[in-house]
């Protein structure tokens, strides 16, 4: 499984013949370099040129002197980092989100994808699955909008649970139990779709497997443990390690959106703290600081996961 | 008795598990689908001051709720900026989009076209951050513009790998035959590869619709003036926050919007999507997309 940067056979095998000097080469597809230009402008400017804005990181950044008037203040801002509680709570609770997702809302969609494979109807599966899926499809202000009209202190939840004797609750703004709530959000907003990989590796296990242990006597649960499960246990596992790659990455929308309810003890994480402490604070150089540690330990993971998979046999993403 | 020849890793379970899956699957159609009913249910009741009770059904139906929205122009406004962000937005994204895949789909034959599409590539794997974003818009002066809702999420690596994958499936022959016959490298896309690829365009726009449509962060980030706002964001106000939007000022808390009003905005920011989203199933299910991850 690779996100393929792979060429069409013919391109690896048959080279041309004579390969002619690069400039005329260049001269014969003027039109395909036209092709790319608003791409590459748009690469260029709004993924590689912020890049350079990283420096602010190590600068005491003011609007008012602008990028160079400001002056250099070396790793202070890193420091400065270390010593805020509050960059330590959010860091804190990036990694029990992050947590709580791989433990929960990762293994969820394939539980569910080999619940649904064990449908005999087709009709009924594909119906469940187009319910599933829709959640994918909404936004987090929509998601969120339909948790609060539901969990909300005014919803049918609320009353539940107040008829059954448990008093005045709002869920959505009870910080004890918000990370519960994080993770119930995730499952249900891409339970649906993340069973659509899971699909795919279902559905290339060979039919002759579940035969074969249909004639040496294996019922249901025995197949989907013996042959189901082992089927698409490269996927997971594949899945699972780059996912420990992106342990940092916790939606900025869905804390962002919930922090007044809960309070920023509660839904505090690196993202937010960025967008806080800079767009909102003006602290530049702190926030920038922070988001760059978030970036260089975000892809050094995700590069170690890739090269863990691919040693552990699985092929990496890239 | 009728007899259906299934084979035997098909056979029908006995009930007892037969009836625990349909509980279970039951339960979760239920879960995914009572909200939803619930916010079009409210979204249709005259507000009396109390809850609707199951919410299943409206509770006193009534229109009220929408036709004050209607009445107003905070939603209407925030709706047209939510339509042209997300049809110009698309139209510019499938545009660069389809040219970088183009345009990078015979990478052995134009020379630097790899390291272009390796650079793309490469933007899946680091984020800049958000501070450098907005030092970025901010300076090419476009806060506070509807381009800030649009240029910085233009292109994404994942569409463009997606569609070049599919470029690069189409015969060479056929595009070979065609330039002999003297078409040109833009005739060869437009009357060949396009037309070859309409379900994977269809779909591409289709996500980058969406996520035009669904822009929260952008707006939020770039977009401080109210009579710019995208519906995303007079949701966010209305509905998160509970407060109204005075179109003049700063928000006021003077009249807090009443939960049927509430879930009529909710139900205005999401038909868009249940509209399109049979479109959407229809190609997805059949695995295109899983294809280009699995490559």
């Amino acid at each position: 499984m690779s996100l393929t940067t792979a060429e069409p056979v013919r391109e690896t095998t048959a080279a041309p013949p004579e390969k002619p000097k690069k400039r005329s080469r260049m001269r014969q597809h003027p039109w395909m370099y036209l092709f790319i230009l608003p791409g590459v402008l748009y690469f260029t400017v709004f993924q590689y040129l912020p890049l350079l804005g990283n420096l602010v990181a190590f600068k005491d950044y003011s609007p008012f002197l602008g990028f160079s008037a400001s002056p250099w203040v070396g790793f202070s801002n890193f420091t400065g980092l270390l010593t805020d509680s509050e960059f330590l709570t959010a860091l804190q609770n990036t990694l029990l989100i992050s947590l709580l997702q791989v433990v929960v809302a990762f293994p969820a969609p394939i539980l569910l994808a080999l619940l649904l494979n064990s449908l005999l109807s087709d009709r009924v599966k594909r119906w469940v699955q187009s319910v599933v899926y829709l959640p994918h499809f909404f936004g987090w202000v929509i998601v969120i909008s339909i948790w609060q009209a539901v969990f909300g202190g005014v919803g049918p939840m609320a009353e539940l649970l107040h008829a059954l004797g448990f008093g005045q609750q709002n869920v959505m703004a009870n910080p004890d139990t918000f990370l519960a709530l994080v993770t119930a959000q995730v499952v249900w907003k891409e339970i649906g779709w993340g069973t659509i990989v899971f699909f795919a590796a279902i559905s290339a296990i060979p039919v002759e497997r579940y035969e074969a242990a249909a004639v040496d006597g294996a019922g249901g649960w025995r197949r989907t443990w013996h042959v189901t499960l082992p089927g698409i246990s490269s996927v997971i596992v594949l899945l699972l390690i780059l996912r420990l790659g992106t342990v940092l990455n916790v939606g900025f929308e869905q804390l962002l959106l919930q922090q007044h309810a809960v309070g920023a003890d509660a839904a505090q994480v690196l993202d937010t703290y960025g967008y806080f402490r800079g767009v909102v604070g003006g602290e530049w150089g702190l926030a920038t600081a922070a988001g760059l540690v978030k970036g260089i330990v975000g892809t050094a993971l995700v590069i170690a996961a890739n090269s863990i998979a691919k040693r552990a046999g699985q092929g990496g993403l890239f | 008795m009728t007899t259906v020849s299934r084979p035997p890793w098909m056979a029908r379970p006995s009930w007892p598990v037969q009836a625990l899956k349909a509980v279970v699957i039951g339960a979760i159609v239920l879960v995914m689908l009572y909200p939803l009913v619930y916010v079009v249910a409210t979204s249709f009741s005259a507000d009396t001051g109390t809850v609707a009770g199951t919410g299943l059904l409206p509770e006193h139906y009534s229109l009220q709720a929408y036709r004050s929205i209607f009445a107003g122009n905070v939603v209407l406004r925030s709706l047209l900026v939510s339509i042209g962000v997300t049809l110009i937005g698309t139209a510019l994204s499938m545009v660069v989009s389809i040219g970088m895949a183009w345009g990078l789909s015979r990478t052995r034959d134009v020379p630097g076209s790899r390291f272009v599409l390796y650079a793309v590539l490469g933007t899946m794997l680091f984020t800049s951050g958000i501070i450098p974003n907005y030092l970025l818009v901010k300076s090419l002066g476009l806060l506070d513009s509807y381009w800030s809702m649009v240029l910085p999420v233009v292109a994404n690596a994942f569409n463009i790998v997606v569609l070049r994958n599919f470029f690069m499936e189409i015969p060479r022959d056929l595009i070979d035959s065609a330039k002999m016959d003297g078409a040109s490298e833009w005739q060869v896309l437009v009357r060949i590869a396009l037309p070859l690829s309409k379900a994977v365009l269809a779909v591409i726009a289709l996500f980058y619709a969406v996520g035009y449509w669904n822009d929260f962060f952008n707006a939020l980030i770039y977009v401080n003036d109210h009579a710019k706002w995208p519906i995303q964001l007079v949701l966010n106000q209305y509905v998160v926050l509970g407060e109204s939007i005075n179109q003049a000022g700063p928000p006021t808390t003077a009249h807090l919007p009443v939960e049927s009003l509430k879930m009529a905005v909710v139900v205005i920011a999401t038909a868009p999507i249940l509209v399109v989203y049979p479109f959407l199933q229809r190609y997805f299910t059949k695995g295109m997309l899983t294809g280009a991850i699995k490559g």
